[in-house]
């Protein structure tokens, strides 16, 4: 990225914020904390958010974002507002999980029902790792989501206050899913939660991780999260998320994973909130024999804009990478995919297959896609595709001659469409849920008419 | 039941369908054959109401009423089923799921209440087994990795699900081996009653075999040339379509109705 196409004008607040509440972040009396903070917090200074001129942000435009001042979350009595009985509708049905709930970016022990875990296991707020045992993040906090990198990543690490760290020891094998819920309330001043999870997966551990955002109906606020992932030899992560934003909220999301050899990392995302979304996944395949499975769709309307970006590095030989993502674009809506895949020269025998399909239901929707293959090795299978088109009108004719009518066959078509990537999903709990939360997105057309 | 008069239908600007009559009453099976690009599937396509058939000239009437203002979801509620010549691919859409949501579709149409899971599965099993054919089908997406006998198969069980009143079969003998067809044909001979009717639209005499119909059509450039009991059938076969002083069509009506019939599965 370059500096020239970013705009340093746009941090400015931000810098000056920064200021203010340094003191008060968890982890302030920590050194080591308090250097990675300030480094961050002048990296992002001199970036500033990037403008459509950086390649990376070219179909995705900040502007809507930047013309806004958020500031940390303070409205405590809405926080309290919050109670196990409201939190229902975000969980799953079915299925015991390990539970962390966070309010406005922060983490609510009376709300979370963490659970009895494996030996050995650690799950726990950063707030209060930071502030308990600071050493024992310290390895990873910023290992993979380098300050070298976007101006999002380093605003993130001079402001993250909260998020989720888990940590599997070697061989240990979480049996039912973490369920990671944030949600935010209504507050009088458009808020931001920097978020920061830290997901370490010891050699041959495994766990599978649910990660939902969800938000009142309306209500301006952005929620910035920063995930690091590590997988070691042989672990195994499955990861759910689900993006239910309010309709004015904005969600950027940068997800960083490492993953090293016979290790698999198994994703999918589903993104139906906000007014302006985008979810970053940079996913290093270091070892050989690494599968990486990256799926997600997108449903939006209205004048909402979704953006799914993935990089996948593969550096060793003999590792697969897939991915398929599928955007539903109705009214004025903008769906978004990038894919990049980099096989490097000693990644010989790797097999990266990459689609993206966009169904266009209006004619003012509009989709951008980029694939992008940069392959320096010459024994490898690579693929890529991308469509663009409406639902298919044989297809149509053919439900509407058997007495559907073309809601109903619209509905049919678009929950096929979608339900196909569902299908794969290997916890029934989690698909049933994102099933369900595609139904009711189907069924709210009526109350964005006018959006 | 149906009435047909005068229809001229246009595909793309060319008329395909010139002046075509025909009447149908409850009970009786019609067969309409013809040669290739005659106009057959756009007559089926025009009842059923598939985009892009304009009617230039004439009326369909279905039980007294303009069957060509209604669209294709409620002439299906109102009984009309069309067997496709190419049955579609509807990836993730399970057979039953879409059964079911039509069966309903119609219940609702008619005031009647929706039938759930078990009934509805009742209903199916009950159905094909009536037809000697098994319910694998409708287990699997609809029409997906079907082959030619399974679609058409696939057709037949639809039809007896929905019980239509008027039964519209595009070519559901073309491409079926003897076997297929021996099936197909005795789904469509268990469907015969007082209350149904059927068109049975086909290029061959061989299907006419087993499903032996009242009346048999000759349809040449977009018109019924010679109507007559099921022995024109058998004339057909012998002397071939020339017998009956039929024409090569006009390169027009070649041309789009190959197009709108010959359509692939997208």
């Amino acid at each position: 990225m370059t500096v020239a196409a970013a705009n340093p004008k746009t941090a400015g607040p931000y810098v000056g914020q920064f200021a203010e509440v340094k003191a008060a972040l968890p982890g302030h009396d920590v050194a080591w904390l308090r250097e990675l903070r300030e480094e961050a917090i002048g990296r992002f200074s001199a970036l500033g958010f990037a403008t459509p001129r950086v390649e990376e942000w070219k179909f995705t435009n900040l502007a809507p974002l930047t013309g806004t001042v958020f500031t940390p979350p303070s409205d405590a009595a809405a926080t309290e507002a919050v109670t196990r009985e409201s939190l229902v509708p975000f969980l799953l049905e079915g299925e015991a999980c390990h539970r962390l709930v966070f309010v406005n970016g922060r983490f609510r022990p009376d709300l979370s029902d963490p659970g009895s875990l494996p030996a050995g296991v650690e799950l726990t707020s950063l707030a209060v790792a930071l502030a308990e045992e600071p050493e024992l993040v310290k390895p990873h906090l910023g290992r993979l989501a380098k300050l070298d990198g976007q101006a999002l990543v380093s605003l993130n690490a001079a402001f993250m206050a909260d998020g989720a760290v888990l940590r599997l020891p070697r061989g240990a094998a979480l049996t039912r899913p973490l369920h990671l819920l944030f949600v935010a309330t209504p507050a009088p001043a458009p808020a931001v939660m920097h978020l920061r999870n830290l997901i370490v997966a010891e050699a041959g551990s495994s766990a599978t991780i649910i990660e939902s955002y969800a938000g009142p109906e309306n209500g301006t606020y952005w929620t910035n999260a920063v995930t690091e992932i590590s997988a070691a030899a042989d672990a195994s992560i499955r990861h759910f998320k689900l993006q239910n934003e309010s309709r004015e909220a904005f969600h950027l999301a940068v997800n960083q994973v490492h993953l090293a050899e016979r290790s698999g990392y198994d994703s999918f995302v589903l993104s139906v909130g906000g007014r302006l979304s985008r979810n970053e996944i940079h996913a290093a395949l270091d070892g050989t024999g690494v599968e990486c499975r990256l799926n997600g769709a997108i449903l939006a309307r209205g004048r909402q804009h979704m953006d799914n970006s993935t990089w996948i590095e593969h550096r060793k030989p003999g590792s697969l990478s897939h991915e398929v993502y599928k955007n539903v674009l109705d009214d004025n809506a903008h769906g978004v995919f990038q894919g990049k895949i980099i096989v490097r020269p000693d990644a010989q025998k790797t097999d990266a297959h990459q689609l993206n399909k966009n169904i266009l239901l209006a004619e003012t929707a509009r989709a951008d896609t980029k694939p992008e293959l940069e392959i320096h090795a010459d024994d490898v299978r690579c693929s890529h595709g991308a469509a663009v088109g409406e639902l298919d009108r044989e297809a149509m004719f053919y439900l509407r001659s058997r007495g559907l009518d073309e809601p109903r066959a619209e509905q049919l078509l678009i929950e096929a469409f979608v339900g196909e990537l569902l299908d794969e999903i290997s916890v029934s709990a989690v698909r049933s849920h994102l099933k369900k939360t595609v139904s009711s997105w189907l069924a709210g057309g009526e109350s964005w008419e006018g959006a | 039941m149906l009435e047909i008069k005068k229809l001229h239908v246009e595909v793309d600007g060319k008329e395909i369908l010139r002046g075509l009559d025909l009447s149908v009453e409850p009970g009786e099976v019609h067969a309409i054959m013809g040669p290739n690009a005659s106009g057959k599937s756009t007559l089926a396509n025009v009842l059923a109401g598939r985009d892009g058939y304009q009617v230039t000239e004439g009326e369909v009437l279905y039980d007294g009423r303009n069957l060509l203002e209604m669209s294709p979801e409620k002439r299906a509620c109102e009984g009309i089923f069309m067997a496709f010549q190419y049955p579609v691919e509807i990836p993730g859409v399970g057979g039953m799921n879409f059964l079911k949501s039509a069966v309903n579709a119609m219940r609702k149409h008619r005031g009647e209440p929706e039938l759930d899971a078990m009934d509805f599965l009742k209903f199916v099993r009950h159905k094909v087994d009536l037809l000697g054919m098994d319910e694998k089908l409708l287990q699997r997406p609809v029409n997906v990795g079907f082959s030619g006998g399974e679609k058409k198969r696939h057709e037949i069980i639809q039809m007896a699900v929905l019980e239509p009143r008027l039964a519209i079969l595009d070519e559901t003998d073309s491409g079926l081996d003897i076997d297929a067809l021996r099936i197909v044909a005795n789904g469509i001979n268990k469907m015969r009653g007082p209350e149904r009717a059927m068109i049975l639209i086909t290029h061959y005499q061989r299907l006419l075999e087993y499903v032996v119909p009242d009346r048999v059509h000759v349809l040449s450039d977009g018109r019924i040339v010679k109507s007559g009991s099921k022995e024109l059938a058998h004339e057909l076969e012998e002397h071939g379509y020339a017998g009956f002083g039929v024409t090569e069509p006009c390169p027009g009506a070649t041309e789009a109705d190959a197009a709108v019939s010959e359509r692939p599965a997208p």
